[in-house]
């Protein structure tokens, strides 16, 4: 277990994380165009989120020297707050609500699957770069 | 223009210490493979979120309220790595039921707060 000050550390990073999460996704949100009723903004912002997130927890872990309390505290901080499920949620009601079903079932196909292959790229990413790395090694003995 | 940063940053901070303490609190209580804690964040924050569109607050309380708090306290990436990790563990039956319910779940939500906001807003003569 971990001591009071460590606790208060983590809970300072995770806020940390945290809002510079939000503030990524509301600066995104902002710059990215918004075709004809299409959330497009939310949609590449959670598809980036699941990439960053599998590729970190799986990539970042295995460096040496970096913790993996910080690891988890990152994607959960950042990562977390970067990506939003309650606007993806209002956007596709407000989709449904104003009779465009085709762009809802598109927003949430993509939105659904995309996620899972982004998480699966970052797995794959993560991969590759370990065993580039772990080569590399063995030609340094 | 900074202000909106401010309120989406002051909001951000409450939303991912909400999360993180909900989720550790229900993790302590349930034991199931069923994620429960990332399900009951994301639908409640679609309700709340809902909620402050039906009645309709200002541009800072919005981002503040929605954009910021609500925006940190759900999340997308976690509940797709739960979804992955059920999958490569082979529990088919929790991954659908997971997947399925958390979308249909989240949206009757917001339909269920933005109706609620809505009549409370009229009721009050907002």
């Amino acid at each position: 277990m971990y001591s009071k000050e460590v606790h208060l550390v983590i809970d300072a990073l995770l806020v940390l994380f945290g809002v510079l999460g939000a503030l990524s996704r509301y600066s995104l949100s902002l710059i990215i165009h918004v075709p004809y009723h299409f959330p497009l903004a939310t949609l590449i912002i959670n598809l980036l989120g699941c990439f960053i997130l599998a590729f970190v927890t799986r990539f970042l872990i295995w460096i040496p020297r970096v913790s993996p309390k910080l690891v988890a505290v990152f994607g959960t901080g950042f990562v977390g707050s970067f990506t939003t499920f309650s606007t993806f949620s209002l956007e596709s009601f407000a989709l449904i609500q104003s009779n465009h079903y085709l762009e809802a079932a598109i927003y949430l196909l993509l939105s659904g699957f995309g996620g899972l292959a982004a998480s699966a790229l970052g797995f794959r990413l993560s991969k590759i770069l370990l065993i580039k790395q772990r080569r590399r090694l063995r030609h340094a003995d | 223009m900074l202000i909106n940063y401010l309120m989406v940053a002051l909001g951000a901070a409450f939303g991912v210490l909400a999360r993180f303490s909900l989720s550790n609190w229900i993790k302590r209580r349930w034991s199931h493979d069923f994620p429960l804690p990332t399900f009951i964040i994301n639908v409640s924050g679609s309700l709340a979120l809902g909620l402050i569109t039906g009645l309709g607050i200002g541009v800072h309380a919005s981002l503040l309220l929605g954009t910021g708090f609500m925006g940190a306290y759900t999340t997308f990436s976690t509940f797709t790595m739960e979804s992955v990790s059920l999958n490569r563990r082979k529990k088919k039956r929790v991954f659908y039921s997971y997947l399925i319910s958390s979308y249909v779940l989240g949206i009757a939500a917001v339909f269920l707060g933005t109706s609620l906001g809505a009549a409370t807003r009229s009721l009050l003569g907002m």
